[in-house]
């Protein structure tokens, strides 16, 4: 999942440098924001769809069950992009990034505990 | 349904419960009729907001009832059930009634905070912080509850939903510390501040501090009834089954008898 979405993540990048003539003013900002993004929707996402496992309503609940939760990760996410494609005000996404981190750490720590037991009573 | 002797009489509550359920219920009246009183006609108006402070003694109570006392308490009776020892279903119709609860107070704080937003900040709804992740926070466990009702054995049921509201939770400190990590329209903490030095005073404080006591009594009072329904419900699940199996019972045998002739 981890993998898909980082390529997913390049393609989109370099289709938005290229197509809409953007300009990356905080290159690191961008890098960070991919990595942490990534591992925040994959750790949720994984924790979810083992959940979900075996529901016969899968494909209707884990989409209203998962939205709200990456929800702080897209959101946050989308506003580091923006600060480190308009550069100059970079100091704006350090928030975000903070999110991102505290979200993340939460969710894998989370996720490396309760993945066990959820697998028990799937 | 009709009447089938053989299932058991519903379990029984204790006279103590009851009477514990009623004098909280008494209570709860007594408390908001109390903070309406002194909200509306005791306390005077503010000297910047008017007559809309009176919006204090009731939207920062439903809040901290839903996102702190519900929500909290959902947490940790999941925990609860999800921690070896002390696994019983107890905690988690607890976890499940305060859920439900929650939600109810969650929609309102949503509602009272819009019906002082539009005046004061001039906006019904912001994309704030704040807003935005109470709202998150409403849908999250409107995923709860819609989880609860997928069919599935109780405990299976019970586990898988203790799961989703233990990470659901993870969202209710990101709400609090929203307002301080993002300078937004919301306002920052007035009672429960860095400094614990609360940013009111005199009879608007008490009011507020009545108004948070009759919430919270409310919100308890909803709590014991709701989960009283939630014994009852599953009592009433257990008995439809065994009536049920009784019916594909007696359907069955005459239909074998016809076949052997």
């Amino acid at each position: 999942m981890a993998a898909q979405l980082i390529v997913l993540e390049a393609v989109l990048g370099v289709g938005v440098v290229l197509l809409y003539g953007a300009k990356i003013e905080v290159p690191w900002l961008i890098v960070v924001s991919c990595v942490l993004g990534t591992v925040g929707l994959a750790a949720t996402g994984t924790l979810y769809g083992a959940l979900s496992a075996g529901l016969r309503v899968r494909e209707t609940l884990l989409p209203f069950l998962f939205l709200p939760i990456a929800a702080p990760v897209l959101l946050a996410g989308t506003r580091m992009w923006q600060a480190g494609l308009s550069g100059g005000t970079a100091s704006y996404g350090n928030p975000w990034l903070r999110l991102l981190v505290v979200f993340d750490a939460v969710y894998v720590a989370l996720g490396i505990v309760v993945f066990g037991p959820i697998q028990e009573s799937a | 349904m009709s009447p089938n002797p053989s299932v058991s009489a519903p379990p029984v509550q204790s006279s103590r419960a009851r009477w514990t359920t009623r004098v909280i219920g008494i209570t709860a009246v007594v408390a908001t009729a109390l903070t309406v009183w002194l909200g509306l006609w005791v306390t005077p108006p503010d000297q910047v907001q008017g007559n809309l402070v009176r919006l204090v003694y009731i939207h920062p109570g439903v809040a901290w009832v839903a996102l702190y006392l519900a929500f909290g308490l959902a947490a940790v009776s999941s925990l609860l059930y999800l921690w070896p020892r002390t696994r019983s279903l107890f905690w988690d119709r607890l976890a499940a009634a305060s859920v439900e609860v929650g939600v109810v107070f969650n929609i309102c704080t949503l509602i009272s905070g819009s019906i002082w937003g539009k005046p004061t900040w001039g906006v019904w709804w912001a994309w704030d912080a704040r807003l935005t992740s109470t709202a998150v926070l409403l849908v999250l466990f409107l995923g709860y509850l819609a989880l609860r009702r997928v069919p599935a054995e109780p405990e299976v049921r019970a586990k898988r939903s203790a799961f989703v509201a233990l990470f659901a939770a993870v969202d209710i400190p990101i709400v609090h510390f929203s307002v301080l990590w993002w300078k937004t329209l919301h306002q920052g903490a007035t009672v429960l501040n860095a400094n614990l030095s609360p940013t009111i005073h005199g009879s608007m404080a008490w009011t507020l501090l009545l108004g948070f006591l009759a919430l919270t009594l409310v919100f308890v009072w909803m709590l014991l009834v709701r989960f009283r329904i939630g014994v009852l419900e599953d009592w009433l699940g257990t008995g439809e089954l065994d009536v049920a199996l009784r019916e594909r019972q007696a359907e069955g045998a005459p239909i074998d008898e016809d076949e052997a002739a």
